[in-house]
């Protein structure tokens, strides 16, 4: 039996080094990839505090987050495409469109 | 160490080498795969908490659907090695402070509240996909329709937004 806080802290490492990716990658496609990396590890807490507590509200709620996420996916990798064929370039520092 | 317990740490240690590795790759298709061996790794770990149903989600819906939109992505529009500026170099350091102190602050806050958490060992003791099921279709079926409705509105825009405008 594995303890319900390994679960966690695994899932706040995994948060963590999503908001790590998040500032420190350049490309706009890996941006996106950190965030989806953490809504994942936000899904590991869910389902150790469903299997924790007896209920199954957690995984009803990671199913939720996982249709959001594929929305998510579908308009944001329009979003990408758009960028990409407006700029030219997928590195974020170059689109700055509303930078001073 | 029991079965589960060396299994878990495979899985986690598989999971945090794979969310590395997306950090440090260069270039966007490495952090693709990266990504998708996090997300098996964490199929495996519902499979260990019981929820074998989210683990059979998350390996079609992640792991197939979403990622190979990603990668469908990285190839049409040719992404390569993505280039840094002397700035977001320099971005790095507080970024890894901040997440440093946002690991530590979660960490504390489960340690103070760690004898309120018990894992009671109720795993098999109930079909998780049958409860799940009469949960989704009894008690949330209205956010359930209503995220038909996301999908929907989702489908429509992504199409509206990668069209190719008329000339």
């Amino acid at each position: 039996m594995v303890p319900t806080n390994y679960y966690l802290v695994l899932s706040a490492i995994l948060f963590g080094l999503g908001v790590f990716a998040f500032i420190f990658k350049r490309n706009v496609i890996t941006i996106f990839m950190s965030i989806e990396l953490m809504l994942n590890a936000v899904n590991l807490a869910f389902v150790a505090f469903s299997q924790a507590l007896g209920k199954l509200d957690g995984q009803v709620f990671v199913l939720f987050v996982i249709v959001v996420a594929a929305a998510e996916a579908a308009v944001g990798l329009g979003i990408i495409i758009l960028i990409a064929r407006n700029r030219q370039t997928l590195n974020v520092e170059r689109v700055d469109l509303l930078k001073l | 160490m029991t079965a589960p317990l060396a299994v878990f740490f495979v899985l986690a240690g598989l999971a945090v080498i794979g969310a590395v590795s997306l950090i440090l790759q260069k270039h966007p298709i490495h952090s693709a795969l990266s990504l998708i061996v996090v997300m098996v790794a964490l199929a495996g770990l519902y499979l260990l908490l019981g929820a074998e149903f989210v683990a059979a989600v998350q390996i079609i819906v992640y792991g197939g659907a979403i990622m190979v939109l990603f990668v469908f992505v990285i190839m049409l529009l040719n992404a390569g090695v993505e280039e840094h500026t002397s700035i977001s170099k320099m971005a790095g350091a507080p970024g890894l402070l901040l997440v440093v102190a946002l690991a530590g602050f979660v960490a504390a806050t489960i340690a103070r509240s760690s004898d309120g958490i018990q894992a009671t060992s109720q795993t098999g003791e109930m079909s998780s996909t049958l409860g799940i099921s009469n949960m989704i279709f009894k008690e949330f079926v209205y956010p359930f329709e209503l995220t038909s409705f996301l999908i929907l509105v989702a489908v429509l825009g992504a199409s509206v937004l990668a069209q190719r405008e008329k000339s």
